[in-house]
């Protein structure tokens, strides 16, 4: 059982964070109700991948690869957002 | 190198002795599995081929013939998406990748079997969904560009599903690949032993697996946008067709060495093993393919330098497209310097792979013609980028391809081909190619639009000659294939090795056992000491 625990931890902090998402949708933050929501998503998505996906037991490689859409997605946006600016 | 020659006993046919549909259908051999993705794959080489023949005969003339201006358009859509989406990416990875990457690294399978066996699969459910939107076929060229592909009636969005799957098929190729290199090497295979074509394949995966997400994405955003009318690419809609083609592009430039860079590596050995002569650089060719692969995703904004992209931008990725011509540059001084001094033999892989460095120098200089800022507003959209394309594609992939099927035939299927009909074959294809594609260079920069049903008269000799350039091509794929064939019942038993080459698949019998090596080979050298070997076998 003892080696289940810390799934049960990570489940239920992402059944927290859910009912956090939720409620904060009716505040009213402005600017940052976007931010917030996407920053609650993204700590969901890091417990997802390092508990329940076994990240955080993984050999460099794996991590390796799984870091390196985060830059491929860095260039995106990067290469994208120099155009949209910029024209005219 | 240890000698593990296991010489099968005549009339023993390997991997190939089980017969009946679903001794294929459910195999988990990678072998059988590679020789599913050639049957497929060269089915539509053939199928898309005869509609770009269709398409020249079409162009015969300046005015209306043949067929209607939206049949035009249909056909060089399904011509394009054909060859690029079933045809060209698939063919060296998953077909020879799956066939050769466990025999050149010494292995018996790939390191997921099963999925090796669902990406084959799914691929082929792709290809049904894909062929199904002929009922309402595309007429939006192999781009798919908005705003238009978002409001024609064609089967946009089944296509794109369509494509989803195929790029499903290609993700998971490259991840097998991508961990049966990290993991099942022969023992004393360190990364500096791995033929190149290994140190290619692993650059192709590594593209595969990090950018097909991308292209999968937006197939959605683009079926959503149809379906459920949310504005992503839409102006009215607050949306952006623009951001459609930075999204393309982002997949489809860095998919253009998913087809390039395996046949590279398919020409790195080919060179040595017919020049007789270690290969130079070893290194250098190996870290360029990563480069490659690396530099390859960050130059997708050339293509759209006349979209009304920002100068600034445009600076940049022209720039990096510059760049990127470096490492490719620097495989093409290496094989170059490998035949220096060579004592080269002309067979039919080599007369293939040295066609492929000739004309891949070609597309490849053209292609800085259409990087640079200004020439690329005169050249943008002219019969100059075709001509490009199909010189690095047909003149570059495909000729590697065709290296690699000569070079390996006797391998994957225990018999010889006839090599002096494979030499005819080999002048019609190169002479016809050039016949086909060098005249349109001229039409471009003539100011000549592609895509266009119909030209002006003063275009039409040039275009008698591409023509006509294109029945020689089609004469020498066929007597390239009719050779194939009548050689897979009739041809000559091969030797195990019958080109002395020294990477690990010439090791085991021809055709390979059901599991490849009756014993696993210990390397303890790299695989390019053609030559003298005591000055060549330095310690790698
Ligand atoms: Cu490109």
């Amino acid at each position: 059982m003892a080696a289940y625990k810390i799934y049960f931890v990570a489940w239920s902090t992402l059944l927290v964070l859910t009912a956090v998402t939720v409620a904060v949708s009716y505040l009213n933050l402005g600017l940052w109700n976007a931010s917030v929501a996407l920053a609650i998503a993204s700590l969901k998505a890091g417990l997802v991948a390092l508990y329940f996906m076994h990240l955080r037991h993984e050999i460099k490689l794996v991590l390796g690869f799984a870091v390196f859409p985060f830059l491929i997605l860095g260039l995106i946006l990067v290469g994208t957002l120099i155009d949209a600016i910029y024209r005219f | 190198m240890a000698d593990h020659a296991t010489s099968s006993l005549p009339g023993d046919r390997g991997y190939l002795s089980e017969q009946g549909w679903r001794s294929w259908a459910l195999t988990m051999d990678h072998k059988r599995i590679g020789v599913m993705y050639i049957w497929t794959t060269l089915g539509f080489f053939v199928v898309a081929g005869i509609l770009a023949l269709l398409l020249r005969l079409k162009l015969l003339v300046p005015g209306p013939a043949l067929f209607s201006d939206h049949t035009y358009n249909v056909l060089f859509t399904m011509h394009g998406a054909m060859i690029i989406f079933l045809f060209i990416i698939p063919a060296i990875p998953s077909a020879l990748g799956n066939f050769f990457i466990p025999l050149l690294i010494g292995c018996r399978d790939v390191a997921f079997p099963r999925l090796n066996l669902f990406s084959y699969w799914i691929f082929v459910a792709g290809i049904l969904v894909t062929v199904g939107t002929l009922v309402a076929p595309m007429d939006t060229g192999w781009t798919f560009y908005t705003p238009y592909s978002t409001r024609t009636s064609a089967a946009v969005t089944s296509l794109s599903f369509g494509l989803f799957l195929i790029g499903m098929s290609s993700i998971l190729t490259g991840l097998n690949f991508i961990v049966t290199i990290h993991t099942m090497r022969a023992p004393g295979m360190s990364w500096y032993r791995m033929p190149l074509f290994i140190w290619a394949m692993y650059a192709t995966s590594v593209i595969q697996v990090l950018s097909t997400p991308v292209i999968g994405i937006t197939f959605l955003l683009l079926a959503a946008e149809r379906v459920f009318g949310i504005g992503i690419f839409d102006p009215a809609k607050g949306g952006d067709p623009l951001l459609f083609q930075h999204f393309f592009w982002f997949y489809s430039h860095p998919v253009v060495y998913v087809m390039i860079l395996p046949a590279m590596g398919i020409v790195s050995e080919v060179v040595p093993v017919f020049a007789r002569k270690p290969i130079f650089g070893y290194k250098a060719i190996a870290y360029s393919a990563l480069a490659i692969a690396f530099i390859g995703f960050l130059v997708w904004g050339h293509h759209m330098f006349v979209s009304g992209m920002s100068t600034i931008s445009g600076v940049i990725f022209s720039f990096l497209t510059f760049f990127v011509a470096v490492p490719t540059g620097i495989k093409i001084f290496n094989w170059i310097a490998t035949l220096y001094k060579g004592s080269i033999s002309f067979d039919s892989p080599m007369l293939y792979a040295l066609s492929f460095i000739f004309l891949f120098i070609i597309g490849g200089l053209t292609g800085l013609f259409l990087g640079s800022l200004a020439t690329d507003v005169h050249v943008h959209d002219t019969y100059f980028l075709v001509a490009h394309f199909h010189y690095t594609m047909m003149g570059g992939t495909v000729m590697g391809l065709f290296a690699g099927l000569h070079y390996w035939f006797p391998k994957m299927t225990g018999r010889m081909f006839n090599e002096t009909w494979a030499k005819n074959a080999w002048w019609l294809v190169v002479a016809g190619f050039n016949i086909t594609f060098f005249p349109m260079f001229i039409l471009g920069m003539q100011g000549m639009p592609r895509r266009y049903a119909e030209y002006p008269a003063k275009y039409q000799p040039l275009n008698v000659v591409a023509t006509v350039g294109s029945w020689f091509l089609a004469l020498g794929v066929i007597i390239m294939f009719a050779n194939f064939v009548r050689s897979l019942r009739n041809g000559e038993p091969a030797p195990d090795n019958p080109w002395r080459g020294l990477t690990l698949e010439w090791q085991t019998s021809s055709p390979p056992p059901e599991e490849n090596f009756h014993e696993i080979p210990t390397v303890t050298d790299w695989p390019y000491g053609y030559g003298n070997r005591n000055e060549a076998s330095r310690d790698h």
